[in-house]
Order: structure tokens, then C-alpha cells, then sequence
């Protein structure tokens, strides 16, 4: 019986041997992928908002339409460039408080779709306005466990004082995203929220969505 | 009296309002930033009125029609006088690294950089301040008191303003014994200040359902932002 199991421990032992280092194999495989595929998906913060920032600058510098003033190419940009990064629902949850929460769903819809449009309208004429800036990035310290973080930058505009514009993001399974946006220390959700409170206690939420429509459709704010 | 007549009308009314402001105050309720909001409401309307039609169209044309360097220069002129405010409120709030920078901001803007014309020191990189006596009041404690809006002076509150008022009797510009060279420098002061609010404006409009709340709320925020330097406390929850 000793010596039987002496024979078959040789083969035993290689086979062990060769199955680990086959599941090694597939284990640094999955492994691989399980790295490559979060750095495409899960692109850390900073560098996210330093990539798609410097591509929306290089287009504005260099898109002849762009160039040209063209409002609808300029939309169309935000919209395929910067509004995938942007969390609209949290942002629209975070602005309409309250409200939200007890709105229906296709409420909650409208009331996104309207929101993210101005939110477009409104940064298409800050682009407008803002051609000749460059944008500098503060060091990001965040623990790699941490799913809310704050990115920071500096837009330097020749001969003027900086303007800090700040990043709140969280994470999604889509990546990371931005739920607010902090120009020199205004916070777009926080100023929306006096606005959309004003509307919802003027109208309730229909008649927030309904003001919002009507500021997209062109009328301009009182 | 003599410092009463160097000091511009709108000074001198804003010392009333903020007088009749302040006694206002004391019967309101303090929960809200905005307790005087139908009157600042009137104030806004007028200032729609008279600001559209007379003023901004007057720094449309300025910068439209001057150079960018005069205007570069006109703005380094008067931001050297902002440097001088904001050394003084450097050292009231006990920042001396914050003092030195803009001590020597103003020191070599005036010497070297023809009467702050020039901004040698943003070159220089020393960093450019930005503390007023609204920020020194907030930084010892001061709370901001009711939000006001001015005709032709845009938003403020009962502290912010009354750092303006002190502001309005000490600048320089208010010793020139000059009476229309003193008068012109508060014009030009005034179209320099009006001028670099029209980029961030052309966003309101395009950004805000209603731009008295939209302006309240970010003027409130920003001051807040400015008196913390740039590290605010958290925001209280607003939908509760």
C-alpha cells in the first residue's frame, strides 16, 4: 500500500504542479483583464477630468465651427464630449431636493432632460466666453478605496486674477462622474437649488419642468 | 466733513440705506438670508432698468473700443488699489505671509510698475490677495446680516457693505485734491469694475430661471467662500 502510493505521488505532484501553473495562467489572465478593463471604465478622477477638459480645449481651439461661433456644433460637442461625465440624475436630485423625491418617475425624466439641456445651453456660452484659458490641475489625495472625491483646478486667464473651478465626483459603475460644479466657490447645485425651490413653491415640479422648458425654448431669465 | 465731500453720492446713500437696513434688520426674522427681499426685489428692477440702458452699454463700448492694453492698464491701476485693502485686511486678520505678499505687491507695482499701471508682481509671481473689510469682519465672527441689493452697486449684505462704506472714505482716490481728476478716477474705477462683470453676466443670462435668486445665491456663496479662503464649511442641508 506504501509503496502504491509512493508511485502514484511522482505523476500526482506533476500534475499538481502543472494544474497550479494553468490556473496561474488563467488567474494572471483574469487578472489582466480585471486591471485593463477598470483603467478604460474606471479612469481615476483626475485624470478624467484632465483628458476630457484638454480635448474639449483642443477642440475649441482648433474646430473651424467652433471657431466660427456655431452654437449648434458647439452643443453637439458638450453633449458627445462632456455630458457622459456629468451624473445628471444625481445633479438633478441634488438641486431639486425635496421635490424630487416625491416626483414620478417621468417627472423625474422630464425634469433631467430639461436640466441637462440648460445645463449645455450654459456651458456653451461659458466656452464661449472662455477661448484664451488655460486650465492648470491640482494634485489630486484621495484614498483609492474612496467612491466621492473633489478635483481641483485653476483656470488662468492672461492678465486676470485665477478662478478655481472645483469637480464633486462620485463614483458609478459607468466611471467616474461630476454631480457638481464649483466656479470660485459657487456651486451650480446649490445656486439651482434656490431656483428650483422658488419654482416647485410657485408651481410644484410641473412647474419647475415648465419654466425650465420655456428658458430652453429661448425665453431669457427675469 | 471734509472726508464727506471726497466720498462719492452712492456712498453717501448706501450709508442711509444701510442705516435704515440695519434698524429694518432687528425686526426680522434672522432664520433667512433675505429678509428685505421685496425691497431689494424693487431695487433690482430699477437697477434692470438703468443699468441696461446706461450702463452697459457704456462698458459694451469701452471694451469694444479701447485697447486691451489701456484696459489691462486701467485695471492694473485700480487693482494695485485693491492690493492696498487687501494688505491692510492681510494684517486686521492676522495673515502676516498673506500682509508681505501684497505689502510687496503694491510696493513694487507703485515704485517700479508706473503707479500700479504696470503689474510687475503677478510676473514677479507673487500671488495676488483678495481680503476686503467684509472679510475681515466675517473672519472674526461677524455674521453676514441681511442680503441687500443696491441699485447701480449690485448685491451685498449689511456686513459687506459696510466694509464698502469704509472703503468709500479711505481709498486714495478719495485724498485727490483735485475735484474732477478725483471724480474721474471714480468713473473709470467704476466702467473698469463694471466692465469685467459683463463675460460672467452673458453666463447668468443664459444660466439662471430667475436672476435675482441666481445672483443672491452665488454672491452669498462666493463671500462665504472668500471669507474662508477658499475652505468654506460644509453647507447646511438646504431642503430640510
Amino acid at each position: 500500500m506504501t509503496i502504491d502510493r509512493r508511485s502514484s505521488a511522482a505523476p500526482v505532484q506533476k500534475n499538481v504542479a502543472m494544474r497550479a501553473f494553468a490556473c496561474a495562467r488563467a488567474a494572471a489572465c483574469v487578472m489582466l483583464m480585471a486591471l485593463a478593463l477598470p483603467a478604460l471604465a474606471q479612469e481615476a478622477p483626475d485624470a478624467l477630468v484632465k483628458r476630457v477638459s484638454q480635448e474639449a480645449l483642443q477642440i475649441i481651439k482648433t474646430d473651424p465651427k467652433v471657431q466660427a461661433g456655431d452654437q449648434a456644433r458647439i452643443r453637439e460637442l458638450i453633449e458627445t464630449k462632456l455630458t457622459p461625465h456629468f451624473d445628471i440624475d444625481r445633479m438633478t436630485a441634488l438641486a431639486a431636493g425635496r421635490a424630487y423625491r416625491s416626483a414620478t418617475p417621468e417627472q423625474k425624466k422630464r425634469l433631467g432632460e430639461e436640466f441637462k439641456t440648460l445645463l449645455i445651453r450654459t456651458y456653451s456660452s461659458a466656452l464661449n466666453q472662455y477661448r484664451d484659458q488655460t486650465i492648470e490641475y491640482k494634485p489630486l489625495r484621495m484614498d483609492p478605496a474612496a467612491t466621492d472625491t473633489v478635483v481641483r483646478t485653476e483656470v488662468v486667464r492672461p492678465g486676470q486674477a485665477p478662478v478655481q473651478i472645483d469637480y464633486s465626483m462620485g463614483k458609478t459603475p459607468e466611471g467616474w462622474k461630476a454631480y457638481d460644479v464649483i466656479v470660485g466657490g459657487v456651486s451650480l447645485v446649490t445656486n439651482y437649488r434656490d431656483e428650483f425651490t422658488q419654482q416647485v413653491q410657485a408651481g410644484g415640479v410641473d412647474g419647475l419642468i415648465k419654466s425650465l422648458a420655456a428658458k430652453n425654448a429661448g425665453g431669457s431669465g427675469k | 466733513m471734509n472726508n464727506t465731500r471726497n466720498v462719492p453720492m452712492v456712498s453717501r446713500v448706501m450709508t442711509s440705506l444701510l442705516c435704515a437696513a440695519l434698524l429694518a434688520g432687528c425686526a426680522a426674522a434672522p432664520s433667512r438670508d433675505d429678509p428685505f427681499e421685496p425691497m431689494n426685489r424693487a431695487s433690482y428692477a430699477v437697477h434692470e432698468v438703468v443699468d441696461g440702458h446706461v450702463v452697459k452699454p457704456i462698458a459694451q463700448a469701452y471694451v469694444d473700443y479701447t485697447p486691451r492694453l489701456v484696459r489691462q492698464g486701467i485695471s492694473n491701476f485700480f487693482g494695485n488699489i485693491d492690493d492696498m485693502f487687501s494688505f491692510v485686511n492681510d494684517v486686521l486678520q492676522n495673515k502676516p505671509e498673506k500682509a508681505g505678499n501684497d505689502l510687496g505687491r503694491v510696493i513694487t507695482n507703485t515704485g517700479f510698475g508706473l503707479f500700479g499701471l504696470i503689474d510687475i508682481a503677478s510676473e514677479a509671481g507673487i500671488p495676488k490677495g483678495n481680503e476686503d473689510f467684509g472679510q475681515t469682519f466675517g473672519y472674526w465672527g461677524i455674521p453676514q446680516g441681511p442680503y441687500l441689493f443696491i441699485p447701480l452697486l449690485g448685491p451685498t449684505t449689511v456686513r459687506d457693505g459696510s466694509g464698502w462704506i469704509i472703503r468709500a472714505y479711505t481709498t486714495p482716490i478719495g485724498y485727490i485734491p483735485d475735484v474732477p481728476v478725483r471724480n474721474i478716477l471714480w468713473g473709470i474705477g467704476y466702467l473698469n469694475e463694471r466692465a469685467q462683470a459683463l463675460q460672467a453676466e452673458s453666463i447668468l443670462d443664459q444660466a439662471a430661471l430667475d436672476r435675482y435668486t441666481f445672483i443672491r445665491r452665488a454672491y452669498l456663496q462666493r463671500r462665504e467662500y472668500l471669507v474662508h479662503d477658499g475652505a468654506p464649511p460644509p453647507p447646511k442641508d438646504g431642503d430640510e
